[in-house]
């Protein structure tokens, strides 16, 4: 059978760039802005499903066309852009009004976005949705009607499998994502890219403020390798 | 009310502290809730109550579980473990109730009667003061981040609660445990973490050997896990790798990239060991020492086998 995919990504600022503010704040002007790392990884196994069972993936971002763009070179048939700030309740909201009119038979997300750490859109949208969710996936096979996935839990590994369609979470190591090459950076020009303006929905959490952390490390060195082993020995 | 929950024990025994603290301010009551066994212990740790179910915990059984009890008692608060089952349930359960979520707090206040938390964001150097537009304010919270009070003579009662879950979809086929080895970095206790100082991969031998002194997990940085490939990306630790929170972090050759540094900001204790006395790495560390890590760790291998 062919799938179709649908998978969710966010465009985030690089992380790396942000610089602190005179009154501590994040500076984010001028600062470039990529899909999420975990979300590309959702990405490309939609892609690799795709290409080996045949289907269709369509992805739906949160962020600007230039992030469109980047999901259809990585293989995306198709993008939906929106670009409205909210939380985690708002997001699933959103995302559960834009692809209940859509055809799917599998949605795949990253386990979390790297700049919030939250792991929250894909319980809440398999939620809002009405099905079924398989969180921490690092292997996912289809199999007639069904997904089968390997999830990564702390203590081990659970094999589990679900009716179709479902939602899937999905770990860092389940693939590398691929780096388009050029000829696929300017196929991507020819496909369709939505834009959607969505009313923002009710957030659950205010953000009061964002403030860089004050490292309160104590920075004491040490001398001698006794000493050192005498601290590891009290910290452990 | 103030609902707790966590399906791994230690976890709940730490929130039951950190949430006794806000119901005292509140004078409102606290609810462990707990799937099959370990009631008693719960009221040492701190809660009022125990509403029991028995039955085995599934995130599905566990999501219609605590909404049921959600339904009855009208929590205003619900703390549940940030493990990998309670950061899948909590938001679950949010989107039930048209709630937020406010993943891994690590720092709970009053404000009148709202509740004021703290996170991480943006890599983990910032830090977002949050509050609650909904009810209940669901928050999870990281294993090992608070200390649990244990007082025996602590009085509670525990209810029974009768619950027939709905049918779970999901099917399990089969579960394997992990080998000490694949245990996943972010759970460490200890770990030891390399960098570029290290010259070759046979080297790494080194380092392990100093990890299995305490049964520590191995770490690395960007390069060694994705340039060098020494190491599967299971241990890079960094903001796009894996972000930890070990009492004790141990970067030997590191010189501390802001990548990496935001992986580790969690971590109780940072130990550095690097020959660059200019490394970043020292300005974020507890307590660091400038060497060579090919003098240094061999000898603090064996000082640290002799003594454990």
């Amino acid at each position: 059978m062919t799938v179709e995919i649908i998978v969710c990504l966010k465009q985030i600022y690089d992380l790396a760039q942000i610089k602190i503010d005179t009154s501590k704040r994040p500076a984010t002007e001028g600062i470039a802005k990529k899909l999420s790392d975990f979300d590309k990884n959702a990405l490309e196994e939609a892609v690799r499903i795709k290409e080996k069972h045949g289907g269709n993936v369509s992805a739906v971002i949160k962020g600007t066309k230039d992030a469109a763009k980047e999901a259809l070179s990585m293989g995306a048939d198709e993008a939906i852009v929106y670009n409205v700030d909210t939380d985690s309740l708002g997001t699933a909201y959103i995302l559960a009004g834009v692809i209940q009119n859509m055809k799917y038979d599998l949605i795949l997300c990253g386990e979390a976005s790297i700049d919030e750490y939250s792991f929250q859109t894909g319980p809440r949208l398999g939620h809002a949705l009405g099905i079924p969710v398989l969180t921490y996936a690092r292997k996912i096979e289809m199999q007639d009607g069904d997904v089968v996935v390997e999830r990564d839990l702390e203590k081990g590994y659970e094999i589990a499998k679900e009716k179709l369609p479902a939602l899937v979470t999905v770990t860092k190591e389940i693939n590398e994502p691929r780096i388009p090459t050029l000829m696929q950076i300017l196929g991507a020009s020819k496909k369709k890219i939505t834009e959607m303006s969505p009313f923002k929905p009710d957030a659950g959490v205010e953000t009061l403020s964002i403030l860089a952390i004050e490292m309160k490390r104590k920075e004491v060195i040490i001398k001698d390798v006794e000493d050192l082993a005498k601290v590891i020995m009290a910290e452990r | 009310m103030i609902f707790v929950f966590s399906e791994d024990n230690e976890t709940s025994f730490e929130i039951l502290a950190e949430a006794r603290k806000l119901a005292d301010s509140s004078k409102s009551k606290i609810a462990a809730i707990s799937f099959g066994g370990g009631e008693d212990d719960y009221i040492a740790g701190g809660a009022d109550i125990i509403l029991s179910i028995n039955i085995e915990p599934h995130e599905d059984s566990v999501v219609e579980g605590i909404s049921q009890l959600i339904d009855q008692y009208n929590p205003e608060i619900l703390l549940i473990g940030s493990t990998k089952f309670g950061r899948e349930v909590a938001p679950r359960i949010g989107q039930r109730f048209g709630a937020g979520c406010a993943t891994d707090c690590i720092d709970f206040s009053k404000d009148n009667e709202n509740l004021i938390v703290k996170r991480l964001v943006l890599g983990g150097r910032f830090i977002a003061t949050q509050r609650f537009l909904r009810k209940p304010r669901i928050a999870t919270v990281p294993p090992r981040r608070f200390e649990k009070n244990i007082d025996k003579s602590r009085k509670g009662e525990i209810i029974k609660i009768s619950f027939y879950p709905a049918e779970t979809r999901v099917q399990v086929m089969e579960t394997k445990k992990k080998a000490p080895q694949e245990m996943r970095i972010e759970e460490a206790n200890i770990i030891v973490s390399v960098g570029r100082g290290l010259k070759k991969k046979e080297d790494l031998k080194l380092i392990e050997a100093l990890a299995n002194v305490f049964g520590g997990a191995m770490g690395c940085s960007r390069s060694i896990a994705v340039d060098l490939k020494w190491l599967p990306e299971e241990h890079w630790v960094g903001l796009s790798g894996h972000k930890v929170n070990p009492r004790l972090y141990i970067a030997i050759g590191i010189s501390g990239q802001v990548q990496h540094i935001a992986g580790i900001r969690d971590s109780r204790t940072i130990i550095a060991i690097n020959k660059d006395p200019n490394a970043p790495i020292f300005k974020a560390c507890d307590y660091g020492i400038v060497g060579d890590l090919y003098d240094i760790v061999p000898r603090l291998t064996e000082i640290l086998k002799k003594q454990s």
